[in-house]
């Protein structure tokens, strides 16, 4: 289907958006039986998940504050592992940020790994599309994924129990994001970009409140920049 | 138990951070252009982020107590490979969820 429209580009983008149905329902679910657990009631636990919608970053308040943390600790650490959507944002922005205000307001609400990798995967392999099309496509994107985050954190509020351990729910965000990054290996320096992502952040683990995750997200994407420019460079060389 | 107005100073500060957060550039840079240095670097970050957010749990899962997993190990491989020859996000999730439940089951 050729994007024409911001209307086709809007359902293109739930058609692509919808493999995180299987992600945003077990996790949604995860954090409203946990946050019953912790004493939050199911309107409590609904907000939680509508002013704040990242799951990473709730999961850490959350246990934070059952661990009687000061309220700062929390909001700090919260806001750390949540530190790379600054990161989303810089890299959406040379595509989306001449459209009109509300809409990028609206979008950066709504920006989330999955939103992001979806959106950016395809603005890169579509250059030729429109801004109102990336638009219509972001929020395409989103449609299977928040309302589903909303809805299944009061599903799991009002289940209340445990899921049991053999569900691996752990291991639901590697597999999903592993299945979108594996399109994105377009050229040479975006693998030495992954690859040097991979071993920094392993080199960088013990690092508190997942800022290993900015250390080596930030040395990878110099790798990548790096290797773009030599690449370029043998290339002007050999012409 | 926590307390109700901790709950909420958390969940409003929370909300408002991250909003700033994915605020900062799309609203306050907008059309502005972006010097190339910048936007070299920039090319490279879902290749580096989402990397890096998942290679310690694939080595070191949590629910494992941080021991090393085959069932999980291969898994990412099996899911890393069928998304890197089919270019199908939804084939490689369900080979990798295949592989997890499959070796989960027959190494438990």
């Amino acid at each position: 289907m050729a994007i024409t429209t911001p209307k086709t580009a809007y359902f293109r983008g739930i058609v692509d958006g919808s493999p995180f149905i299987l992600l945003i329902i077990p996790f949604a679910t995860l954090f409203g039986v946990l946050a019953t657990e912790a004493g939050l009631s199911v309107f409590e636990t609904l907000m939680f998940s509508v002013v704040v919608i990242a799951g990473a970053a709730q999961f850490t308040a959350l246990q934070l504050l059952q661990e009687e943390a000061p309220t700062i600790v929390v909001l700090a650490s919260a806001l750390a592992v949540n530190l790379r959507m600054a990161m989303y944002s810089a890299s959406l922005t040379p595509y989306i940020g001449s459209a009109p205000l509300w809409q990028r307001a609206l979008a950066a609400y709504m920006t989330v790994d999955q939103s992001y990798v979806v959106a950016i995967a395809k603005f890169e392999r579509s250059p030729e599309m429109t801004v109102p099309q990336r638009i219509g496509y972001f929020f395409g994107a989103v449609t299977p994924i928040v309302p589903l985050w909303y809805g299944f954190t009061v599903v799991g509020a009002y289940i209340g129990a445990q899921v049991p351990d053999s569900w691996a729910l752990d291991f639901a965000i590697p597999i999903t994001f592993l299945a979108m990054i594996a399109p994105m290996f377009r050229t040479l320096a975006h693998v030495v970009a992954a690859f040097v992502a991979v071993v920094v952040s392993l080199l960088v683990a013990g690092v508190p409140y997942s800022l290993g995750i900015i250390i080596a997200g930030v040395i990878a994407m110099m790798a990548g920049a790096r290797t773009e420019k030599w690449l370029a460079a043998r290339q002007r060389a050999a012409s | 138990m926590i307390d109700t107005t901790t709950l909420w100073i958390v969940i409003i500060g929370l909300g408002l951070g991250s909003f700033f957060l994915r605020f900062m550039f799309t609203g306050l840079v907008g059309n502005r252009i972006m010097p190339e240095w910048l936007l070299r670097h920039l090319r490279y970050t879902a290749v580096a982020v989402l990397p890096a957010l998942v290679a310690p749990q694939v080595l070191w899962p949590s629910a494992t107590g941080g021991t090393p997993d085959p069932a999980r190990m291969a898994a990412a491989a099996v899911t890393l490979a069928v998304g890197l020859l089919t270019k199908n996000v939804l084939a490689a999730i369900i080979a990798g969820a295949a592989t997890l439940y499959g070796l989960l089951y027959l190494l438990g």
